[in-house]
């Protein structure tokens, strides 16, 4: 069995935070921003997981467990929050909420 | 099959999903392409020996989390967006495309300067529910684990009372 290295590892990783920053800078649509920035949560958790058997502990898979507790919590509230929006504006176009702008 | 060439094989359907999630005009479509990312990524971690963050990848993430951003699409009902759903060629598109792909290069072209090392020997039962348990319970994340069940409740707290109607 031939194992993988860190190098393809860390540049998928790369890959789906850059696709996941794209996602951020130019969609308008809340709910998407919002998995695009799972979408950099999960590349980070992929970095971690590849260094942890690169260096032979354990410890970057508690940190990818805890960063997915965090973003259950985030994806809980941010929801939570797209809906009040919803509630008030009848919109979830990001670009439709500039009234805090001077 | 060796096991680089699963890697490959599950990566490059990562990263096609990934695409498909930004791309998509409909939220629906973007979130179904997120299960199949993370669905692709659970078969990554599992090949990278991180068995129990595969099984968590499954349950929590395209279990709950993504159930969670579907109902909440389906709950608004939102109608299509306008003629130009991507706003990828505008100038903001063209700007961020280039502030994401700038970023990616500079990651990639940054491991040029790793230290290529043979892999250790994982030891026996590595990346398994015993193993992270042991250390997730030992006193280096004791505290960490139990901030994250604080925060847990905290959000869930607040998401209830964000989202009701009258409080």
């Amino acid at each position: 069995m031939e194992a993988v290295g860190l190098s393809p590892v860390l540049a998928v990783s790369a890959v789906l935070f850059a696709l996941g920053v794209v996602g951020v800078l130019t969609r308008k649509n809340a709910l998407i921003v919002f998995m695009s920035v799972e979408l950099m949560l999960n590349a980070v958790n992929l970095a971690f997981v590849g260094f942890s058997r690169e260096n032979g502990t354990v410890d970057g898979h508690v940190f990818a467990v805890f960063v997915m507790a965090v973003a259950a919590a985030e994806a809980a509230v941010g929801l939570a929050l797209v809906i009040l929006l919803f509630r008030n504006r009848v919109t979830v176009v990001l670009d439709d909420l500039d009234r805090m702008s001077g | 099959m060796s096991e680089s060439v699963l890697f490959y094989l599950f990566s490059f359907l990562a990263v096609l999903a990934g695409l498909s999630v930004v791309m998509q005009r409909s939220p629906i479509a973007s979130a179904l392409s997120l299960v199949v990312c993370f669905f692709a990524l659970a078969a990554d971690y599992a090949l990278l020996d991180a068995h129990f963050v595969a099984v968590v990848q499954v349950l929590v993430y395209a279990g709950a989390i993504m159930v969670l951003f579907i109902f909440v699409i389906m709950l608004l009902n939102i109608r299509e967006p306008g003629p130009t759903p991507f706003g990828l060629i505008s100038r903001r598109g063209l700007l961020g495309i280039g502030v994401a792909a700038l970023l990616g290069v500079g990651l990639i072209a940054g491991l040029d300067g790793l230290v290529h090392r043979p892999a250790p020997e994982l030891p026996e039962g590595y990346g398994t529910i015993h193993n992270i348990g042991e250390q997730l319970f030992s006193d280096r994340y004791l505290l960490p684990f139990e901030a994250v069940s604080l925060l847990l409740t905290v959000g869930m707290i607040g998401a209830v009372v964000l989202a009701k109607r009258e409080v």
